[in-house]
């Protein structure tokens, strides 16, 4: 690991300010992406900024939304009443991930930073345009099986690994954000569709944030799918592995009418993908198999495989219609 | 063919630091002709350069030079005050070192694993005020302040966690490796289930956080990896500490006026 300065912040002015400063300055919170990325000298910061003691931890109800510290663990995210009680699909998605050590290291704002997982970005001997812009993209060609289905580009083929941001891109959550030009306590937000950004032609960026901003909250809209939500992950193993396939689905029912629904899915782009094209064709009708089956075919009429995993495909359809059987069960 | 190499030889040329390296080092004349006979001009190159580099860097000083003078100094300390099995621990470290390395290095507690040193096998799981956490992936210089329990801070003086013993009453091991971090996480995972805390078992499937199936169990122990496979057992040892009802063991060692009647002793199970 190359060597970095250390410094911890104990409010998020002083934090913005610190990362502001040093362009190849860092902040870091639980750190268990990060310190794995610097091993492997991914990530070259050369100055770390610790966030994890700033009084972010707070999980409370706020008018219409339900408000998650940036610095709240996962595990205690997950098992908050609050979020059990009116966002299950959250508190499933957040326990899919990972393993319960890693869950009570990372904080809810990290997890919306983790970068992908693709091997050849983990391998600085391999050509990577997200690590290293113009040098090419190994996976496009290469063993590409764990890769996207949906909106990549020439430039990367990458997926966003997060099991909780497919929750909480189906639920519209909001991102808080404070940084350098920002008023002192003063939020800007950003919708969670417009968080993280698909490749284009600068895989570099996972995110529409800008240097030295830092994640305050996540606010999630109250919402009706607490009866009916389900995420359902489909991976190599049993547990901790991350997602082939992931589903976030919710449902508001009239009977059997659907009157909103909500699908999101996981390991098939570069960011959370939602399946609006399902989601249209699924309001106002029945909430029956065959319908399931018709919305799922429909988006994924959009995707285009690479050279090994074309078998999302077919899994994704799938997939679809089983988290949406299991939320409206 | 050792004409091509004498031409190459005659056709390269000393640098002037270089002529003047081998008159320091007293290589003159005739010696020099058949130092470099010897080792080729090639082969004295990539030894001069390394020696003028140092030279350069030594003269210009700053941090080379201090760290040269004196290979304790760190470039980026950093103080850190930390409870580590109850003890108060104040150490010094490079703001690299991770939590794991700060326990096997500078505290001599070598119970917690490397394994991958990567977070994915669990083998470095120590118990950081009160939660289960990966030490390989924990800057020393975050836990000021914390409590660390490791497996050395498990056992009452020479009474074992209920866990430790369960694990020997079960051979819930082979090799070992693994061992310390799957304790420290199982003891963590009763705490869990002691108050109630979820797993996606529990949050899809629904089912008693706090009286755990044994696929739940399974679940809440997949961040510990064993390389040997030892899970049916640990699964075992977890199970009883947790239900907190004694089990009979499946095995035992057999004293030598026992062998024969050892034969007869049916396990309960094999593995």
């Amino acid at each position: 690991m190359r060597p970095f300065k250390f410094n911890s912040a104990s409010n998020v002015r002083d934090a913005v300010n610190a990362v502001s400063k040093n362009d190849s300055a860092k902040f870091i919170a639980g750190g268990t992406n990060l310190v794995d990325l610097m091993k492997e000298d991914v990530e070259r910061p050369t100055e770390l900024v610790d966030v994890s003691r700033i009084d972010l931890r707070q999980i409370r109800s706020e008018g219409d939304s339900i408000i998650i510290g940036a610095m709240a663990k996962n595990t205690e995210t997950a098992n908050h009443p609050l979020v059990k009680m009116n966002l299950p699909l959250l508190s499933q998605a957040i326990f899919a991930g990972a393993s319960p050590q890693i869950r009570n290291m990372a904080t809810n704002g990290g997890n919306l930073m983790q970068r992908t997982r693709c091997v050849y970005f983990y391998d600085t001997s391999m050509p990577c345009n997200k690590r290293e812009k113009g040098s090419g993209c190994a996976a496009k060609e290469g063993l590409n099986r764990m890769h996207a289905i949906f909106g990549w580009s020439d430039e990367c083929v990458a997926v966003h690994p997060s099991d909780m941001c497919v929750a909480l891109a189906a639920l519209d959550a909001v991102v808080r954000v404070e940084g350098p030009d920002g008023k002192e306590g003063k939020a800007r937000e950003i919708g969670f569709a417009d968080f993280h950004r698909l490749p284009a032609d600068d895989p570099t960026r996972d995110n529409t944030l800008k240097h030295g901003e830092l994640i305050t909250a996540i606010s999630i809209p109250k919402n009706r799918f607490a009866r009916n939500s389900y995420y359902l992950k489909v991976r190599d193993r049993a547990s901790y592995a991350f997602a082939l396939v992931s589903v976030a689905a919710a449902a508001e029912l009239d009977g059997k009418k659907i009157n909103a629904v909500r699908i999101a899915l996981g390991g098939v782009a570069h960011k959370p993908w939602r399946a609006s094209k399902a989601e249209s064709f699924l309001k106002g009708n029945e909430a029956v198999a065959e319908n399931f089956e018709k919305a799922a075919a429909l988006e994924l009429e959009g995707a285009k495989p690479l050279g090994h995993n074309e078998y999302k495909v077919e899994l994704a359809k799938r997939a679809i219609v089983r988290a949406l059987q299991k939320a409206v069960r | 063919m050792p004409d091509q190499f004498e031409d190459l030889r005659e056709a390269e040329e000393l640098s002037e630091d270089e002529e003047r390296l081998l008159d320091e080092l007293g290589i003159t004349g005739e010696s020099r002709r058949r130092f470099l006979g010897q080792v080729g001009v090639a082969g004295f190159s990539i030894f001069a350069m390394q020696v003028i580099a140092q030279r350069q860097a030594l003269a210009a000083g700053g941090t080379y030079s201090e760290a040269a003078a004196d290979p304790i100094s760190l470039e980026n300390a950093v103080k850190v005050v930390f409870k580590v099995n109850g003890e108060k621990k104040t150490v010094e470290v490079d703001s690299r070192m991770t939590l794991l390395d700060t326990l096997r290095e500078k505290l001599d507690l070598t119970g917690s694993k490397k394994g991958c040193d990567h977070g994915q096998c669990g083998a470095c799981t120590v118990i950081a005020d009160g939660q289960r956490v990966l030490s390989c992936l924990t800057l020393a210089a975050t836990c000021e302040g914390k409590e660390v329990t490791t497996i050395e801070g498990l056992a009452k003086g020479e009474e074992l966690h209920p866990m430790q013993s369960a694990f020997i009453k079960y051979d819930a091991f082979q090799c070992g490796y693994c061992t310390p971090g799957q304790i420290c996480s199982a003891v963590a995972l009763i705490d869990e289930a002691a108050r109630g805390d979820a797993s996606y078992v529990t949050a899809v499937e629904g089912g008693s956080n706090t009286k755990l199936s044994d696929d739940d169990i399974r679940e809440r122990m997949s961040g510990n990896i064993c390389r040997c496979g030892a899970y049916p057992n640990i699964l075992k040892a977890v199970k009883e500490v947790h239900k907190g009802e004694e089990t009979a063991a499946t095995w035992k060692f057999h004293r030598p006026d026992e062998k024969a009647g050892a034969d007869k002793e049916v396990a309960d199970e094999t593995v």
